[in-house]
């Protein structure tokens, strides 16, 4: 059985999702939606960590329940970076680059999570199946939000 | 005929009535001193404008001049009563600092020119950038205070002829959220109850709504219910301490933020209980199965810890709903801006789809306006919508439009949402939007951060463009001032917050040059040259009727559908609520009787938001949700405050407004009575915390945020423990050398993700003491801000604040 190394991955690719959030949302402290909706779709992955390492627990893995976070000195930098440069054009380029790499980490670990879903379906674990089921949507709901604040974004940026 | 301080009684007198019975007639006027009806040399018809209630009224107009108004008896929605706004308002029309002449910029100073010069100036601008940029350097800031006909005039030539997607007014503000519930719960806007519903209500409950002062009419009416025989028991939310807080039964002060918690908390009781209507459900909504297991763990003592509510009063509050028989709910700002504004207010539509409570009579709910036509920037598509009702994210939709104004329909903008005015503000502040134009409303005051909105309009590379009726702090930063004509001196229709349609007829003609707002757009496009695809001029129109004869054609077979009135039938008699067709001449009471919603999905108006992120839901999930248009129930996760109290900032601070000023006071800081009765701005606390720090009634505080500081005089009042309130109606038009007394300078940037509402209710803050008191602080003394120690001197009006009462059926006065 494999589930245990299905865990870890999720558990690495919510990490990275996680921090992928935090570092857009200092980078964007000027444009104040995605500085709060980003910190609060972070907080969505930091409960799927500490839940993963407990699950994991079952499975033999020592995960680390606490989410990786960018650093308190690079926050600063970032969020003061922004709001130096929030008069400037560039930023809105910056954007919408990060919203499609949101984007795809988001839909990786909404995949990741679809994984662990069949997994545990194939090997009859119910509770596992209904964690998965649990966080799948909150993961997707990252994604969409990703996409629509791409699809809302783009069209001022790339027209002016 | 009795006469009666209006200052000292806001209210009036009672006329109590019971359950199911018409409430009385009262007729309230006021007449310049010296005058009577006999003096009056004709009455016009209109409706009030300082408030969202839309009461009738006439205008008394003598010499050419207005001198009084009087309640319109025949007008379903005050039954002849005015509030002391509408009583004294009007006299600011005639204050001697109008803006009578257009100015434009010159070398840095603002001079008086013509209007040939100045509307060269903006149409010169306008056609600079489209050339070199596009629509989507251009935007317009409205507000929520024009006419339909104004607003859907503008909407046309901003969406169609310029073709940009940044319209939106200062609806946003006030209003915003009230529109995001109602398309989240039933997939469309619509106000579902009626203001009757207070007639036959046995449990009314609001939510974050002092109607005590933001409608004062309304609240006599429930005040009259409240004396009469078998009067409903109110429940109140509300953290400050309002005349509806001390008459309810249940009086629920949470802390700031929490309300999505402590509505979960009543939906856990409510469901735990079994007081829904499965039958209901089944037949007319989907949903239900999400929201119980969200609510599952939302248990009054969880919901007690979080809000600092007693859980026993949650279970006592959660009781009456549960059981009410006519339940009626009301929800304003204490929701609309405060954190998770659409999830909280969504929550109070669940309550009624889960008790099957819409669409009768005493079940209504009231998603609240702030302003006189906050509902028709909404309808008409000058705040971020499309006219009509209709879904920028369904194509034929959008084409339908397009054959309406005779456009390609690759000219209206339908690529997202229409842009925000938060957002508009950020294109601005990042230097996309190059133009803006800002119509009747004053962002100088009333936008939250002010020192971030000088510094935005205060950018060389920003033309601003101001439409007014009074030099304001908004006008100082203009390249281009235009002067308006306001109510009584130009002619439209407007909808109240129970769809109620008047008529407001010009009563007397604007001062020197200025314009009414149709005439300044009309004027506008005609410059533009802006043509339809067939070459044709694009606006159809050059006169109000013409106009609302438009808007008409535009709403047929929408829900908001206006074709079934006229001019001539909203003349004489009362106003008229919509859907008014053909088919129901007579105008809709109520909508979504018998459980028939406007969610189909390709009727609908909007398929939803995710209500956490703000996501638009896409058009295939929603047809896969609901297939058969069935109302929407939205369950929403409790998330802690964007900013929360910490040892430098203990305080929660929240905005809010009094009894007897508007906005930012342009015009009831012009009217002596109402200028008198709240004259200079103060702070709230409560007496527990004023006690702990020393601070006595009258002190001068500092208040400060990372933001920003306001000094104001101490009033201890009711306010829940841990929190400070400051009006926000204090600017700096009438105090120039002044720095430091409007609310805005702390409120912090952040809005609702659904809603796109500003956050006024949401900051952590720190008070400190200035000096000693002098005397009481100049807080009124007859409202939420009435005295919790102490006896400084009632607010009263004297004299000259003696409008006359006359009772017409029943009652006494």
């Amino acid at each position: 059985m494999k589930l245990d190394m299905a865990i870890e991955e999720l558990h690495r690719s919510e990490n990275e999702l996680h921090s992928v959030l935090l570092g857009m949302s200092d980078r964007h402290k000027a444009d104040h939606e995605v500085f709060h909706v980003t910190r609060n779709m972070a907080k969505w992955s930091e409960q799927h960590v500490a839940e993963l390492a407990e699950v994991g627990r079952e499975f033999g893995l020592t995960l680390d329940p606490a989410a990786k976070t960018p650093s308190a000195l690079v926050e600063t930098l970032q969020q003061k970076t922004s709001e130096l440069t929030g008069r400037q054009s560039a930023p809105g380029l910056l954007l919408l680059a990060d919203l499609r790499h949101l984007y795809r980490e988001a839909g990786g670990t909404a995949l990741d999570w679809e994984l662990l879903a069949q997994g545990a379906q194939g090997a009859k674990k119910k509770e596992l199946l209904d964690f998965a089921e649990r966080c799948h949507p909150q993961t997707l709901r990252v994604s969409k939000w990703a996409e629509a604040k791409l699809k809302e974004s783009s069209p001022q940026v790339l027209a002016s | 005929m009795g006469r009666v301080d209006r200052i000292a009684e806001p209210w009036g007198s009672r006329t109590p009535y019971g359950p199911g019975e018409d409430w009385p007639a009262r007729v309230d006027s006021y007449l310049s001193d010296g005058l009577t009806e006999d003096d009056v040399d004709r009455w016009v018809q209109s409706a009030s404008i300082l408030h969202s209630n839309g009461d009738g009224m006439d205008i008394a107009v003598k010499d050419g001049r207005i001198v009084g108004v009087r309640g319109r008896e025949v007008d379903r929605v005050n039954h002849g009563r005015l509030g002391p706004k509408d009583l004294f308002g009007w006299q600011a029309n005639a204050s001697p600092d109008r803006l009578t002449r257009p100015l434009v910029r010159r070398d840095g100073e603002l001079v008086e020119t013509d209007w040939d010069t100045a509307m060269d100036a903006v149409v010169g601008k306008v056609t600079e950038l489209l050339q070199e940029q596009g629509p989507s350097a251009i935007g317009f800031y409205t507000t929520g205070q024009l006419f339909i006909e104004d607003y859907y005039t503008l909407g046309l030539i901003a969406h169609g002829g310029i073709g940009t997607n940044h319209v939106d007014g200062n609806t946003r503000l006030c209003t915003a959220t009230a529109a995001a519930a109602l398309k989240e719960s039933f997939a469309c806007d619509g106000q579902p109850g009626s203001y009757a519903d207070i007639d036959h209500a046995d449990v009314i409950t609001l939510y974050g709504h002092n109607v005590a002062e933001t409608q004062t009419v309304l609240w006599t009416r429930i005040l009259d219910r409240l004396e009469g025989p078998n009067p409903p028991k109110l429940v109140c939310v509300d953290p400050r301490l309002t005349p509806v807080a001390k008459a309810a039964t249940v009086h629920l002060a949470p802390r700031p933020g929490t309300n999505v918690m402590l509505m979960n908390a009543l939906l856990h009781e409510i469901v735990r209980n079994g007081w829904y209507d499965q039958d209901y459900l089944d037949a007319h909504a989907v949903g239900f199965d999400a929201l119980k297991t969200q609510v599952e763990n939302y248990s009054p003592e969880v919901a007690a810890e979080v809000c600092d509510v007693p859980a026993e009063q949650i279970r006592e509050a959660a009781r009456l709903i549960g059981t009410a028989e006519r339940l009626l709910s009301t929800v304003l700002q204490g929701f609309y801006q405060s954190h998770q504004a659409t999830a909280a207010a969504v929550q109070v539509n669940n309550i009624h789809i889960l008790r099957g409570m819409l669409g009768k009579p005493g079940c209504g709910l009231l998603q609240m306006n702030g302003q006189p036509t906050a509902e028709n920037t909404r309808e008409c598509g000058a705040d971020g919508d499309l006219p009509g009702f209709r879904n920028w994210n369904n194509a034929e939709h959008v084409a339908e439009l397009a054959k309406v104004w005779n456009l390609e329909q690759i000219q209206i903008p339908h690529y997202a949402p229409p842009t925000h005015a938060m957002q508009i503000f950020r294109y601005a502040e990042e230097g996309s939007i190059r133009f803006l134009w800002i119509i009747g409303t004053n962002p100088l005051v009333s936008l939250p951060e002010l020192q971030r909105i000088r510094s935005i309009l205060g950018q060389e590379r920003l033309f601003v463009v101001v439409q007014d009726i009074f030099p304001t702090e908004t006008t100082q930063f203009a390249d281009v001032v235009l002067p308006a004509a306001t109510w009584g001196e130009k002619t439209g229709t407007f909808t109240n917050a129970d769809r109620t349609v008047h008529l407001s007829d010009k009563a007397v003609e604007p001062p020197g040059e200025a314009r009414p707002d149709l005439d300044i757009f009309l004027d506008f496009a005609h410059r533009l040259g802006l043509k339809d695809k067939d070459g044709e001029p694009l606006v159809k129109w050059s006169d109000p009727e013409g106009a609302f004869e438009g808007w008409k054609e535009c709403s047929r077979g929408r829900p908001c559908d206006y074709t079934g009135l006229s001019y001539e039938k909203l003349r004489g008699g009362s106003g008229i609520q919509w859907p008014c067709t053909e088919e129901s001449p007579d105008g809709t009471e109520r909508l979504y009787a018998d459980g028939q919603f406007f969610a189909a999905p390709e009727y609908c108006e909007e398929y939803g938001r995710d209500m956490i992120t703000g996501a638009p839901v896409a058009a295939v999930e929603y047809k896969a949700m609901n297939p058969a248009g069935k109302a929407v129930i939205k369950a929403a996760e409790y998330l802690p405050p964007v900013e929360l109290p910490d040892q430098e900032y203990p305080f929660q601070l929240i905005t809010g407004r009094t009894l007897y000023h508007f906005h930012t006071r342009t015009k009831t800081g012009r009217a002596p009575q109402l200028q008198a009765a709240a004259p200079e701005v103060w702070v709230e606390m409560a007496a527990g915390d004023a006690a702990d720090r020393g601070f006595g009634e009258g002190d001068l505080l500092e208040i400060t945020t990372p933001r920003g500081r306001v000094e104001a005089r101490l009033r201890i009042s009711g306010i829940r423990t841990g929190v400070v309130f400051l009006p926000f109606h204090y600017g700096y038009w009438d105090d120039p050398e002044r720095e430091g007394r409007a609310a805005n300078e702390l409120t912090i940037t952040a809005w609702d993700p659904v809603s796109k509402q500003p956050l006024f209710k949401t900051a952590a803050a720190a008070v400190a003491k200035l000096a000693d008191a002098t005397g009481p602080s100049a807080a009124p003394t007859t409202t939420a801000s009435a005295p919790a120690a102490g006896s400084p001197p009632p607010t009263t009006g004297g004299r000259i604040a003696e409008a006359a009462e006359l009772v017409t059926t029943g009652g006494q006065a």
